[in-house]
């Protein structure tokens, strides 16, 4: 559609002023993936309460706001074991590589860092070589 | 306080992945699939993104954080094994199912059971890595 960019901007724009609080106001990074893996491996556990109201946000304002909007739709594939295999390599992988779309993509390019353009490089370019494999090659997704 | 703030900072997050449209999975594949029905939303949400996230690193110089003591230590110049293989692994998961750790956490509401399911296995993973990382490091250290 040809409004989807404004609301990407838009959105983004939501996305980076969230995370420009959390840095000026409580000086952390808002790195979707070591938020939770913290809480999960337990490396988080001397701010566990941030890291869980953070991610209690996180679900709670869109679950409002899709009501409110008569629904929202992800599209997710039904195929269970393809879910299950994307889940377990995104959570393995952003945790080997210490960050992903939010951590290394907002809030290290935007500081120039050159550990979260190389992490985005690689992992845009995995994403498009998997599209291309198992979608177009495959045709399993 | 901190706490307050955290949740305000998630909503905005969630907020701003709903609608920009990466709680739909078909935007992200479609940004990635450069092969077939190409679709650049995911550029102008990062373009948004990181312009005011930007002023805020400029903002951090000489202060400190509001609520807090210090600002994030600068970057790590040296990039590594795991943060390369860390990255290609995500990038092949994101592109299998079209989520990430964020978006996959904003959608769950209404994501429906295979929402759940991805949540489940990224939690799984999550908690694995140390042990995958500990494992890589001793094959790495034996060859």
């Amino acid at each position: 559609m040809q409004s989807d960019w404004i609301w990407g901007l838009f959105g983004g724009g939501i996305i980076g002023t969230a995370a420009a609080i959390f840095l000026l106001v409580n000086g952390r990074i808002m790195g979707a993936s070591g938020i939770i893996g913290g809480l999960v491996d337990g490396s988080g556990r001397s701010d566990w309460a941030e890291r869980a109201a953070l991610l209690a946000g996180l679900f709670i304002v869109p679950a409002i706001v899709a009501i409110a909007m008569g629904g929202s739709e992800t599209h997710l594939t039904d195929n269970w074991v393809v879910v299950a295999i994307a889940g377990l390599l995104v959570g393995v992988g952003t945790r080997l590589a210490n960050g992903c779309t939010s951590g290394h993509g907002v809030c290290g390019i935007s500081r120039l860092s050159l550990r979260g353009i190389v992490a985005t490089v690689f992992y845009i370019g995995a994403g498009g070589l998997t599209i291309v494999i198992f979608k177009h090659l495959l045709g399993v997704i | 306080m901190r706490v307050i703030v955290s949740f305000i900072v998630g909503g905005l997050f969630g907020l701003g992945l709903l609608l920009s449209g990466m709680t739909d999975t078909t935007k992200v594949q479609g940004w990635l699939d450069i092969f077939g029905a190409w679709d650049p939303t995911l550029a102008f949400v990062m373009g948004g993104a990181i312009i005011p996230m930007a002023i805020a690193w400029q903002l951090t110089r000489g202060r400190t954080p509001v609520l807090g003591t210090a600002f994030p230590a600068p970057p790590e110049p040296r990039l590594g094994r795991n943060l390369i293989l860390g990255s290609v692994l995500f990038g092949a998961g994101w592109g299998l199912a079209g989520l990430c750790p964020g978006p996959a956490i904003a959608s769950a509401s209404f994501g429906g059971p295979t929402g759940l399911v991805f949540v489940v296995a990224m939690v799984v993973g999550m908690m694995g890595a140390p042990t995958v990382r500990t494992r890589l490091d001793r094959t790495m250290a034996a060859v």
